[in-house]
């Protein structure tokens, strides 16, 4: 009689299911999830708490009054000591729906600015980063795959774009398309949408996605499977498809939050210079600008969305790099020029 | 025209023998020192003929000469012309269309070489050499011009600067009367400069001057010294007076939050830039003593482009022009104090100037409300409704607060509007290019001499405007054959009876008005901030504080 027992077999997990367990036990990542989604929560609300604390972010109300503790108090306060020069904005009343960061030097509520210009900021990096993981995608596995003179063409323009300081061209680029828009055949971009500093920072990182892109299809086209497919006659769009780009989905994942958030700070930047999200609309680089001229009497104009973005890139980066070590244990993915 | 020459050289001398033991007296105890100016940036090319700015124009008062000058005195006595390099204020001959002046002796220039008649003549033909900005406009009318505005190398005004070394003399011809040729020969444009300077921009290389100061050192990027010019022999102390301090230091790179602190701490005396809006209630109650206002005769006003839609409709451009709400366009610059809201084109205590403000709740004088309602119902009749706008401001804090606000105005009055902030250094220009297509801008015109054709002739003739080029000072395109016949009408009538012409000037300004080829906006004041140390502020309304007037010790 043997009293070995027969160990049932053991239910193995999925790579992805690994992934996400190691990630699930990374602190710092999924504490940094957490608060990026509080901020595109609360960013998401922002028509809500407009329509709620009765503002319009968007309109000059110099001559607004609000109501604290039943007083009357005068948005834009004018100096009425010595010669009465200037007006100041109403501070922070910290009191949510009336001012709670108080007013900029148009009389709009900062609160309300901060919700819809963080929006504006996510939407922006959010959709450049698709932008730029299309392009550079499509472009790294063409590249990498058929090689030869396509890769040699598109290899060479990439380095071009990647040859060029990243707000350098991406202040050109705005500059040329700021006054009249993008008109590409059908397609026209009015000079004031959102998608204009979409497809500008799009376009600007693209061989940050392209070129680890194509390193990877290189040794992928090398790969048994990927010659078996060849020598089958397998069409080169079907590898492509079927084989290739599977393969490098992991690293385009763990590009998603790191790029989101170089986008972001480049969408602050434009914005901060006048060249990105155009008035009245409001981002957090926009505000930033707004509060430049009042960080003397109204400093907290321009901290706070300094601090928002900071706190979301930051967040955005810890994540990426929890979701990097989750998926790619060899870490091959490293953003930079070096 | 002689009657007003002989009246203001008469005003000259009683105000010079009046100013001149007091100024003597103050020379003895204030003399000596250094005055320390700061300021963002530098003014562009040093060269007098070619720098057209107010920066530059101030700090040349103190060191270069014309036949003529703007007397050397506080407000409005600052607009009175006097002779400087020429003797007295010329003979004028051939029914106004002759000037002859005598040209001063024993005048040198800084470099010790002697001013003489070719140094007069040469600089004349230098202003068309060098391609002078106004050269095509303020002495385009002079005899010969129109040769040298086709081929400026080889410029020689033959007939129209004739000098005469033996009798000492200069003579112009012009074309036509001009009231306004010596206003003209007063501005740093037509400063004489040494027979042989290269006819070309001078850039960074200073040219020797015969005023009391020489510019003695100078870097774009850091700053400029200005000393005395050992040369120099006051010869009129109401053109080109000797000044207070021995130099000037002018230094830029400094940014408008640091140099008010800079001028706090005692390290500076004064501010070429706005002083920054974050600043001005700690400054207007903490440091009264040091702040000085002054009014300029100047315009901040939004062109409409009178030839593109929705702004082609006079009721489209005037429904704007109601519905501005021009106190909180004063609120935006600093308030009243520094800012008065305005309706028409020539700005307050300027010749042809008669208060006129069709624009506002209650037509009048003055203006005293928007009329939002009014404003509607003229969109709704112009059958402009909905159309989109777009306003293109300079990227300054208030520009870009004055753009943000024009914009929320059009949207309450039924248009599609954006605000586009774009460079300041091509806003200006970007602006009067008919093919950028600008509907809407925002910006401001200083005037260059005392006269209504400086803002009604130059803004608003059909001669201003220019198709395609980035040259076109008429920005709204406005072009009315009547008004423009009865502006010609009133530059004529200047020569020989300027206070009919500026009745005729206030008629221009109304009807300007009324067609609103642009919105005013308001009229800004000029604030100077100063160290303690410094006494004796004086402003010019020609070319505000007279820099060397004051002193620092």
């Amino acid at each position: 009689m043997s009293n070995v027992a027969v160990a049932a077999p053991r239910k193995t997990r999925g790579p992805w299911a690994v992934a996400f367990a190691k990630l699930a036990r990374d602190r710092a990542a999924m504490a940094s999830l957490a608060v990026f989604l509080l901020i595109v929560l609360a960013c998401l609300s922002a028509p809500l708490y407009a329509k709620w604390a009765g503002v319009d972010p968007f309109a000059s109300t110099l001559d607004a009054v609000i109501q604290i503790d039943g007083v009357d108090v005068p948005v834009m306060e004018q100096s009425t000591e010595g010669l009465g020069l200037g007006y100041t904005p109403l501070g922070p009343t910290w009191r949510l729906g009336n001012y709670f960061l108080g007013a900029d030097s148009q009389g709009r509520d900062v609160m309300a600015r901060m919700l819809y210009g963080g929006l504006s900021s996510l939407l922006i990096s959010g959709a450049a980063t698709i932008f730029t993981l299309i392009l550079g995608t499509a472009a790294g596995l063409i590249a990498g795959y058929f090689g030869g003179v396509t890769d040699t063409v598109l290899s060479r323009f990439l380095d071009i774009l990647w040859a060029f300081p990243i707000y350098l061209l991406a202040i050109s680029l705005s500059i040329v398309t700021i006054a009249h828009g993008i008109t590409i055949g059908p397609i026209q971009i009015e000079s004031g949408s959102l998608w204009l500093p979409v497809i500008i920072i799009g376009i600007v990182y693209v061989p940050y996605v392209a070129r680890p892109i194509r390193g990877q299809v290189l040794a992928l086209r090398k790969s048994e499977f990927v010659l078996a497919a060849i020598n089958l006659g397998v069409p080169g769009w079907r590898i492509l498809w079927r084989d290739i780009l599977p393969n490098v989905t992991t690293t385009l994942i763990v590009f998603v939050p790191l790029m989101m958030a170089l986008n972001m700070l480049t969408e602050s930047a434009l914005s901060f210079l006048s060249i990105g999200v155009q008035p009245p609309a409001a981002s957090w680089g926009t505000i930033i600008q707004d509060g430049q001229a009042l960080l003397y009497t109204r400093p907290l104009v321009a901290l706070v969305p300094g601090l928002a973005i900071a706190v979301s890139v930051m967040a955005l980066n810890v994540f990426g790099d929890g979701l990097r070590d989750a998926l790619d244990p060899r870490s091959k993915v490293r953003l930079g020029r070096d | 025209m002689k009657k007003l020459l002989l009246a203001a050289t008469a005003a000259a001398l009683l105000a010079g023998t009046w100013l001149a033991p007091a100024q003597a007296e103050y020379l003895k105890e204030h003399r000596g020192g250094t005055i320390r100016l700061l300021a963002r940036s530098a003014a562009g090319t040093l060269d007098p003929h070619i720098n057209y700015t107010d920066q530059g124009w101030q700090m040349y008062q103190p060191i270069y000469d014309g036949l003529v000058a703007f007397r050397k005195a506080e407000g409005m006595d600052g607009f009175t012309i006097v002779p400087d390099l020429a003797e007295a204020l010329p003979q004028v001959s051939n029914d106004g269309k002759t000037f002859t002046f005598k040209v001063r002796k024993g005048i040198k220039f800084s470099s010790g070489q002697d001013l003489g008649v070719k140094d007069v003549v040469a600089s004349f033909q230098r202003i068309f050499k060098v391609s002078g900005p106004t050269s095509g406009t303020f002495y385009a009318g002079i005899v010969g011009a129109d040769k040298c505005l086709a081929d400026t190398k080889g410029c020689t005004l033959e007939g129209g600067v004739v000098g005469d070394e033996a009798a000492g003399t200069i003579t112009i011809n012009i074309t036509k009367p001009d009231a306004e040729l010596l206003y003209k020969l007063a501005l740093p444009h037509a400063v004489v400069l040494p027979a042989d300077t290269p006819a070309e921009d001078m850039g960074s290389k200073p040219i020797p001057s015969t005023g009391a100061y020489m510019i003695s050192a100078f870097d774009p990027n850091k700053g400029m010294t200005v000393s005395r010019n050992p040369n120099f022999k006051q010869w009129s102390e109401e053109a080109q007076p000797d000044g207070y301090p021995d130099v000037v230091q002018y230094d830029f790179g400094l940014s408008e939050e640091a140099a008010v602190t800079a001028i706090q701490n005692g390290e500076a005396d004064w501010m070429f830039d706005a002083l920054p809006s974050d600043r001005l209630g700690e400054l207007g109650s903490k440091s009264m003593d040091q702040l000085h206002i002054s009014p300029l005769s100047a315009w901040w006003y939004a062109p409409l482009n009178n030839r593109l839609a929705p702004f082609d409709n006079e009721k489209a451009r005037q429904a704007v022009a109601y519905a501005i709400d021009r106190n909180t366009l004063v609120k935006l610059f600093g308030g009243k104090v520094l800012a008065s809201p305005v309706c028409q084109v020539l700005p307050p205590d300027f010749p042809g100037h008669e208060d006129y403000c069709p624009f506002t709740k209650n037509p009048g004088a003055k203006w005293s409300a928007p009329d939002l309602d009014k404003a509607k119902q003229l969109v709704e009749d112009s059958g402009t409704k909905g159309q989109k706008v777009t306003i293109i401001v300079e990227d300054t804090a208030i520009s870009r607060s004055i753009g943000v606000y024009l914009q929320s105005v059009l949207t309450s009055i039924g248009y599609v509007a954006d605000v586009k902030p774009i460079s300041s250094n091509i806003q200006f220009t970007y602006i009067q290019n008919t093919n950028n297509k600008v509907q809407m801008s925002v910006t401001q015109w200083y005037k260059d001499y005392p006269a209504a054709s400086d803002f009604l002739n130059i803004l608003f003739s059909c001669a201003s405007f220019r198709e395609g080029s980035d040259a076109s000072i008429n920005i709204a395109g406005f072009c009315d054959k009547e008004i423009d016949a009865k502006m010609q009408k009133a530059l004529d009538l200047g020569v020989t009876d300027q206070k009919a012409a500026d009745k005729m000037w206030a008629e221009i300004d109304r009807q300007v008005t009324d067609k609103a080829p642009a919105v005013g906006l308001f009229t800004p004041k000029r604030l100077d901030f100063v160290s303690k140390r410094l006494g004796n502020f004086k402003f010019n309304r020609q070319f505000n504080w007279m820099i060397t007037q004051s002193w620092v010790q």
